[in-house]
This record gives C-alpha cells, structure tokens and sequence, in this order.
C-alpha cells in the first residue's frame, strides 16, 4: 500500500525497537500493589475503601468525582495495608492505596473475565451494546486513553451539540523508539483490537475507522491488514515512519489531510483519536465488562538483560518489572517511564506502573548525560523540523525571559513537546525545558485572569 | 556531587550532530575551491590562507581566554571556517600585514564585539573583507593571473608581476564603451569561468569547485537550498533584464553568475547560518534581494563587484526578516468544515 | 572669503536650532507638582514596588495627595525606612506610619548535608523549571531546590547561595524587603518577617506538611510536628498545622525557649540560645 505521512517538520531519531520480537510475557504479581488514585487527566478519584477492607480484582477502590476523571478498580486481590504516598511519573508524592495481596480472586460483577489467560480469551464479535451503553461500560471501567496522556475515554466519545465525528482514528503508530507494546498488540491480540474498534466506532456512530500503523512494523502491518477484511468499515492505512507521526494532530494530518487548527481539538475537523491499546480496552469492558486493571508495557535499553513486552498488573511497583527483566543493570543512569523522546525521568523504583506507563526505558550512565549546552548557531534545523511550524530557538528564548505574552502571540501553546527541536540541535540547547516553562506560567496567567 | 540516578525533561535521546561537525562539514566542502585556488595561485595563496586562518583562530582564542576570561571555544572549528572563507575572498598578492590587519578585524569586531559565535548580526568574513577594501583599496583591487603566479612568491618582483583584470573589471570597462564588449580585449569565456583560470581572489576563480561543495553542503543538509537558488537567481534577474535590453553593453546573466565572487557567494557566504534568516521564505526575501543588490552594485555601482557589500546589507536586514517572516505553521489554514 | 561664509552660515545654523529647541522646550513643557518631584528625590529610586504603587514616582504622587488629604500615615516606605519616612514626614509637616521593618527569611534548611541528594537533577539551572520537573535531589517536595532563583530576582545584592551548603543566605543589612524573592521561589520559602528587637527573631527553618517520618527520611532538620515547641511557648505563639509548626511572628517574644527542645532542630534563631538544663538521673539523685 501506499504510505501516508504528515507534511511540516519530522526527525528519524535511531528506532532501537530491540523488543519487537519479543512475545507478551505476564509480569507476576507483587506482593504489594500500590493504586495510585490519579492514573488519568482531570480529578484524582476519590477513595472508596479503608484500612483493613477486604477486596477482590476490580473491586471498586476509587471512584470519579465529576465527569472529566476515572474510576479505580483494585487490579489485585487481598487486604488494604494502608492509605499512603508514592511519588508518581509527576515527580510528586500522591495518594496511593496499599494493598497486600492474597491470590488472584475476582469480583464476580466484573464478569467471566478473570477465568480466563489473557491470550486464551474466547473472542467475542458479537456488539449488543448501543453507543450510551458503551459509553456507560467505559466509564465504568475505568477506561483511559493508553497512549499516554490518559483522557477519560468515554468523555471523548460524548461529541457536544455542533460538532460531527466523521471518522474514528485508532493509533498504532508507536512513533517512539524502544517502545514496541503497541506493535506486540496488534501481532498477538489483533482480533480484540479490531472488535474493539467496531466499538468505538458505534460509540461513536461514524461510518469510517482507520488503523494506523508505522511501517517499521511489517508484521503488524500485514497480520492487521489481513484480519481487517473482516470488518468492511475499518481501514488500516500504513504510514512513514517518521517521528511524531503518533501525534494526534499529526496523525488526522495524515490519515485524512486535515489540519486541526491551533488551540482546538481533532473532533473539531471531525476526528476523535484513541490509541490501539484503549480499542482493546474498550473491548474488554463492553464485551467482558473486565475493568481496566492491567497492560502490556515494554521493558528495554541497552543495558538491561532481558528487555521484552510484559503484561502487568496496574499497582506493580517498577522495580518487580525491571526485576523481571534482568534487574537494574550496574551502569543504570536513567529511569524513564514511557519512550526517550517524551517520557519521565523518575528518581526512584518505588514508582508504581500507573494506566499510562507504556514503557520502563533503562539509559545507562554514558547514554544518560546530556550533552553541555552551546551557543545558538541560528542553523534553523529546529524551525524545519517542528512539526507544529513553530520557532523553537525564539520561543525558548522569549520563555527564558519571561516574556510569556509576545511567546503565546507568536504559537507557544501550540507546541506539543515532541522533542524533536531538543533532540536535532547541533549545539544541544535545552530548549523543551524553556517551552514548557512557558507554557506552564501562560497556563498559570491565565487562571489568574490576567 | 552525582549519585543515583539522573532525572531530567524529555528528550531523553539526542543527534549526534554537535557544531564542530557541523563545521567540519562546512571545511570539507570548502576543499575543492581551495584547492583550486591553490593550483591557480601557488605558495602565495597557500600563505595568504594560511596567515587568515592562523590569524582568526589566534585572535578568537586570545579574545575569548585573556579578554573575557572564559574558556576557549576554538574547538568548535568556526574560527577555522571565518579564515578560510576570508583567504578565500582576497587576492593572493594582499601584503601580509594587511592580511593580519584584516583577520583580526574580522573576528574581534566582526564576531567577538558581538557576543561571540552565533551573536554576530554580519558575516564576520565579509566584514574583514569589507575592512580591507576600505581601507587598501590599491592592493585589495591587484589580481594575480592564475598559473603565472603559481611560483612566483620565490621570483623577484613576487606576485605583483603578474597581475590582471578580473573579468567583472572588464564587464565593468565595457559599459562604458560603444562598442561595448566586443570592445574589450581578452574577455574570459564562459568555459574560462567555469573551470578557474581567470585572476580574482584566492577562492572565486573556478565555479565548478565552488559548486561541487555546494551541492555536498545540500545533499548533507548543511545549507538549504533557497539561498544560494534566490541569490543567482536574484542576480540573472537583475542583469538578464539589463542584458536583453541592450546585449551589446550588458554582459549576459550566466557570466555575471560565473564571474567574480557570485558563486562564492551563493554557496558559502549567503547560507553563512548565523547571519542568515531562520525561515525557509525569509531566506528566500534576503538571498534574492541580495542577488539584486550584488546585480545593482556591479551595473551601476563604483565597484565591479557587488557580492560582499550585497550579502552585508542584507544581513543588516536579517532580524527584520525574521520579525515579520513566520514559517508555515500547522493549523493554519480555515479549520475544515465539520457538517454541522 | 569662504572661510567667513562657512563660519557665517554654520554659526547662523548653530544659533537656529538653540532658538528651536528652547521655543519647543517651553512649548511643550510638562508642568508637575514641584512638591511630586521634591518628595520623588527623597525617596530611594529603586522602583520596587514594595509601597504598593507603581515606583517611586508612583508613591511621591500618593504622597503629595495623602498629604493635600492631610494624612499620609498609611503611606509606608519599607527600604527607605525610618529615616526616609522622617525627613517626609518633616517635608510635609504630617505624622508619618510606623513600618516594621522587616526582612526575607528562608524557611527551609535543607542544606546538602541536612538533605543530601539521592538523585541528580540534569537541566538548565533553574529553580523554576526543576520544581516543575520533580521534587527535587533529597527527595522533599516542599525543599530548596538551589538553582538560585532568588539570587537572579534579588536587585538589592541581598541574596546569595552559599556553595557549601546549596541554600540561599539574606544579608539582613541589604534587604529592603522588597518582596521579589517571596514572588520568585517556586517553592514560597521565603516569608517577610519582622527583623526584631536587635535583630533577634525565631523561625521554623522548615515548610514540609509531610508525616514525621516522610519528612525526616528526605532532610534531617524537617520539622516532625512533635509538638514539644507548642507546649514549651510561654506565649502560645505556635500553631501546629497540617504535620508542620509555625512561629507567628507577632505573637513571638524571641525568648528563644522553643529552640533546644526541636528533637531534629527545625527551629532557627538568629542569637545564641541557652541550652536545655542537663536532665539529672533518678540513679544520681540518690547518690
């Protein structure tokens, strides 16, 4: 097939996608879980057990406060230990609930899900639900989006009186290196994917759904391209493999042409994203009613021993999956949750794997050290290669001034922080540091009313 | 004071690419033209690129460690490229002093007065040039004839026996005259100018020198190609208007091209990244108008040759430019319609 | 002959433009209160804004109104202090407010040995950005971070960080207690404090709401909420909030009682304390 691509900007830092062929492996589960209550964008959920209470797997423990949050659902079996903190991928100390773990029982109103594997689930095709009910099972899942940014899934799929969806945009794309969890999906679990996707798509109630995937991912490709002629509203459509073509904006740029304009969402050119990851989410709790407790991740770098996908439990602290993967290497510098381009460094393995950890990349101490930061050269490579058209060397500049009006005036807000400026500038400059600064005090500005 | 591990922002990842090789390329790419000098003008070119460079390197690092008391930067190479790029834009006759006098000007008020490398606002080469010119203009207009001049830094009389007019100098004679070009002696043929064998500065003699480490700076991604493309492009607008009016006076456009410092400086000069524009359309407004300058000086001008005047001009310019020039932004056009 | 014609027509020229610029300068003069710019000269000129109004000229304008409203005494120069209040006071023939005179603490002293680093911060040096990115190299979400924001805002010479220990230092003769370190650490260490009678003046070095036991795992001097500070006050001036004591600065008398009891000695002064008395054993009474 003919590949797509977006058109401004674009880098093709090294892939490294050493896990690729790497089965899914389950990660046992801790002894202790620890459930952070914010897993997701908008209001952390708000407790529902107490010390000493006994739960079951998906068992209700956190529930959503007001539309834009989540519900949490125990994703072990046991006894609450204690309501403590943790520090998350935020840097910061949250709540988290304790959970000693006692076997592997589930709540009987979460269905037949815990019966069975994960790889032996008999597929249901069948969809009953209508588009409130999906919306309503989501909800009640607990189900956010599993690219990373975490959006409560069923508020994505309420499309507000004005706006039309036309077209249901699934993500395969797993545009950042290391990261393969999406690409192993798609190869051992394609049929969940793409029922998943019917779903969404009548939630939706849209006529179009288009899969896209990268075409560093040959086998994901043909298995998914094969499977889809099952399902005659779905397209997969093959794309270039070109960071940040997993951007959502960039994405709808390329799979349907259009360009969401600065400040709006992709619903508003008709489009709503979800990652592959969510559509078998959405799966699973309308066709299993299985809340969201588990997911596949990948464990990787050059150091590490076994790097490969693992599917975990939510809860699990990170240092029983780097445990799994050969523990931490001698030379570990970094620790970071999620891809080399966008992710978070944490300073501790206490960290728990959280709904939008798609990966533990291990950087060893050479890989680890940013290079000394250098004069601008004015060599423009990060104004050709922002795919949001922006000028990275003015705005970090202006940000770094505190100068954060003239920055907005001139597209601050639209940066999406890639990295890709960071990433290509011969002298190394910090510059994503500086943007998101900016971005940071525009954002506090505004709550202040100035 | 490091100890366990590293937290930072994302990018977690970086290019390999760092300025020295950056400007490693730029030397590279510089080569063919070099040497192409060298065969045209010998011992005296070598000496003369050799002081400019030396020169420039001494007095950044002098600068840069016992005036502002930092530490040296020489190892990024830019230095090397300013003292190359200024031999390369001199006669090989110049007096040694005048060299010297010109490299330190270039670098410690072309660069260092403004802040050091990427703060200089002009092209550090063509402001020592520019100097030089001011100030010697008698020396800084001798041009050695290529091949007789090879050895002649070891005859007596030196380099200064063999001197020519350039073939701009004789474009330039020639608008004067009624007959007009076919009125002057010994114009060089295309060819002539093409391959390098006509006086001029050390670098500009052999356009198909200049053009292969063009063209290996555009395959590399050092350079982008709206620069040197809107330069001559500007250029042969320029004089090709003037050329079909009145062909018997007017040189055609791809002489001017070949002739004299305009693909020096198209290829070498005008993409000069700290001076130039940040936004492909902006270089496209500062290398076209600067090609119409270069085109306007040498019709019109007391000077043959407009290049180096043209580009710093137009590099006064340069944060107009990019004031007002925005590059294409995502989102920009109408939203599409969403039905409904 | 052209010699007297240049210097004619230059001087002619010359004595032109000083008829213009002396018609444009009484043409379009800008008439102010001359008592505004009399007061504007008593004043520092350092525009800091810490009056409430917009720089000096801003507080001489308030001035010269407070004083045709006969009152000036809720008008307050805080660097200029007492004497640049009294020689306003005596222009105005008015009773000028009293200021406290107060200065910048740093309420934290989670110094590189109190708080040693367990991970390594890489990034522009920032205090900004660094709290932006994670709680910091000790660990203690609410700690100095020591990338020396204050030091940049401070336009008084007042701030420095002091290499050894990573922490800001106030030089309590340079502060004018401006506010704009208060306005610049991200983490809200500073509080303007009074100075106190001969500079005496007693404070919680600490801002953790963390438990006891989190805090003191990131720095050994946290305060702990032990609450052995409360009870030994002999003028309730201690407030125990959210796992954190604090000084209120009005109520404290700096009889500096509080200090030798803090198991972890959160509590700073700034003059030397007595020490707690030696406990004497049940054992040695008998002896």
């Amino acid at each position: 097939m003919t590949l797509k691509t977006f058109k401004i900007g674009g880098i093709h830092p090294p892939e490294n996608k050493i896990t690729e062929d790497r089965a899914v492996q389950s990660c046992p589960l801790p002894k202790q879980a620890v459930v952070l209550l914010a897993q997701h964008i908008g209001a952390p959920a708000e407790i529902q057990v107490k010390v000493g209470d006994e739960v079951k797997v998906g068992t209700l423990v956190g529930k959503a406060p007001g539309l834009i949050s989540a519900n949490i659902h125990s994703p072990v079996s046991g006894k609450v230990k204690k309501i403590d903190t943790r520090t998350d991928a935020s840097g910061y100390p949250k709540t988290a609930i304790l959970i000693d773990v006692v076997g592997d029982d589930w709540d009987p109103e979460v269905g037949e899900a815990g019966q069975y594997e994960w790889n032996k689930r008999p597929l249901k095709t069948d969809i009953q639900a209508t588009g409130d009910e999906i919306r309503a099972a989501l909800a009640a899942a607990g189900v956010v989006g599993m690219g990373g940014a975490a959006f409560p899934t069923n508020v994505k799929y309420m499309v507000p009186p004005g706006k039309t969806a036309e077209y249901l945009i699934i993500n395969g794309v797993e545009c950042e290196p290391y990261l393969t969890a999406d690409h192993r999906l798609m190869v051992e679990l394609p049929d969940e994917v793409l029922v998943g996707t019917e779903i969404l798509r009548r939630a939706l109630g849209v006529e179009k759904a288009i899969i896209g995937i990268e075409a560093n991912k040959p086998d994901a490709l043909r298995i998914m391209a094969e499977r889809v002629k099952s399902y005659p509203n779905i397209q997969v459509q093959g794309l270039v493999v070109k960071y940040p073509q997993g951007a959502e904006k960039q994405l709808v740029k390329a799979l349907t042409g259009r360009e969401v304009p600065s400040g709006m969402l992709p619903l508003d050119v008709g489009c709503v994203v979800n990652n592959v990851g969510t559509a078998q989410a959405a799966y699973l709790a309308v066709q299993y009613k299985r809340p969201f407790v588990d997911r596949i991740l990948t464990v990787t770098g050059t150091s590490v021993k076994n790097p490969g996908n693992y599917l975990v439990r939510l809860g699990t602290p990170i240092s029983q999956v780097i445990e799994l993967a050969g523990g931490l290497p001698e030379d570990a510098g970094k620790i970071i949750l999620g891809g080399p381009m966008m992710g978070k460094a944490v300073s501790t393995t206490d960290t728990p794997v959280g709904k939008g950890t798609s990966g533990i990349l291990i950087l060893n101490k050479a890989q680890a050290k940013r290079p000394a930061v250098e004069p601008c050269i004015r060599c423009s490579k990060c104004v050709t290669v922002c795919p949001m058209g922006l000028e990275p060397y003015l705005l970090s500049e202006m940000a770094k001034q505190n100068r954060f009006e003239e920055a907005e005036a001139r597209g601050l807000m639209d940066c999406v922080e890639c990295g890709s400026c960071s990433f290509t500038c011969p002298s190394h400059r910090d510059l994503v540091d500086w943007l998101r600064y900016g971005k940071a005090r525009v954002l506090a500005n505004r709550r202040k009313g100035k | 004071m490091s100890t366990g591990m590293i937290v930072s922002l994302s990018p977690h990842v970086r290019t390999k690419a760092s300025i020295s090789m950056v400007m490693g390329m730029v030397i590279v790419a510089m080569i063919p033209a070099i040497l192409a000098g060298l065969w045209a003008f010998g011992l005296s070119g070598a000496l003369v690129m050799a002081v400019t460079t030396g020169v420039c390197v001494l007095t950044e690092w002098f600068i840069t460690v016992y005036m502002l008391k930092q530490p040296s930067r020489i190892n990024d190479g830019s230095a090397i490229v300013t003292g190359l790029l200024l031999g390369m834009n001199i006669p090989a006759s110049t007096p040694i002093w005048q060299v010297i006098a010109g490299s330190i000007f270039a670098i410690g008020l072309g660069k260092m007065a403004f802040g050091g490398l990427g703060h200089n606002p002009f092209n550090p080469a063509l402001v020592g040039r520019a100097f030089m010119l001011t100030s010697f203009p008698a020396d800084m207009t001798t041009w050695p004839a290529p091949g007789a001049a090879r050895w002649s830094i070891l005859q007596t009389g030196g380099v200064d026996a063999v001197a020519g007019p350039t073939a701009l100098g004789m474009v330039a004679e020639a608008q004067g005259l009624p007959d007009g070009l076919s009125g002057v002696a010994g114009m060089p043929t295309h060819w002539e100018l093409f391959l390098g064998s006509i006086p001029g500065s050390i670098g500009e003699v052999s356009a198909l020198a200049i053009l292969a480490g063009g063209l290996f700076l555009l395959v590399r991604k050092i350079i982008s190609w709206e620069s040197p493309v809107f330069f001559l492009g500007g250029l042969a607008l320029f004089t090709g208007v003037f050329w079909i009016v009145d062909p018997v006076r007017y040189a055609d456009p791809l002489y001017h091209i070949l002739a004299g410092g305009a693909m020096l400086g198209a290829w070498f000069m005008v993409t000069d990244m700290v001076s130039s524009p940040m936004t492909p359309r902006g270089r496209m407004i500062f290398a076209g108008t600067a090609g119409l300058l270069t085109g306007a000086i040498r019709l019109f001008g007391a000077f043959p040759e407009g290049t180096s005047y043209a580009i710093l001009i137009m590099n006064a310019f340069v944060p107009i430019i990019d004031r007002y020039v925005r590059p294409k932004k995502f989102g920009q056009k109408k939203k599409e319609a969403s039905r409904g | 002959m052209i010699t007297v014609y240049a210097v004619l027509t230059l001087g002619g020229l010359a004595v032109l433009f000083a008829v213009l610029l002396f018609v444009v300068s009484k043409r379009f003069h800008v008439t102010e209160d001359p008592r505004k710019v009399e007061v504007e000269a008593m004043l520092p000129g350092i525009n800091c804004g810490a009056c409430g109004f917009p720089g000096c000229p801003g507080m001489a304008a308030a001035l010269v109104k407070g004083a045709d409203d006969g009152d000036i005494s809720h008008l307050v120069c805080p660097p200029g202090g007492a004497s640049t209040m009294e020689a306003i006071g005596s222009y105005f023939g008015l009773t000028v407010g009293q200021a406290t005179p107060m200065v910048a603490v740093l309420r934290c002293n989670g110094s590189c040995d109190n708080a040693p680093a367990k991970s390594t911060y890489d990034g522009p040096t920032s205090c900004a950005v660094a709290h932006s990115l994670y709680a910091g190299e000790s660990g203690c979400p609410f700690g100095c971070l020591g990338d020396g924001d204050c030091e940049v805002a401070c336009e008084f010479d007042a701030l420095h960080m002091n290499p050894v220990t990573g922490l800001p230092e106030v030089d309590e003769e340079k502060c004018t207690a401006c506010n704009k370190c208060v306005i610049a650490c991200p983490r809200n260490l500073f509080e303007l404090r009074p100075i106190g009678k001969k500079s005496r003046r007693v404070f919680v070095a600490c801002r953790s709401t963390e438990k006891g036991v989190v805090s003191k795992s990131h720095c050994q001097v946290s305060c702990i909420a032990c609450t052995k500070c409360a009870q030994v006050c002999p003028v309730d001036a201690i407030p125990i909030v959210n796992n954190l004591a604090y000084i209120d600065p009005v109520k404290c008398i700096a009889c500096g009682k509080c200090v030798p009891v803090c198991p972890t000695g959160a509590i700073l002064a700034t003059f030397p304390v007595k020490p707690l008395a030696p406990k004497v054993s049940a054992d040695a009474a008998t002896e």
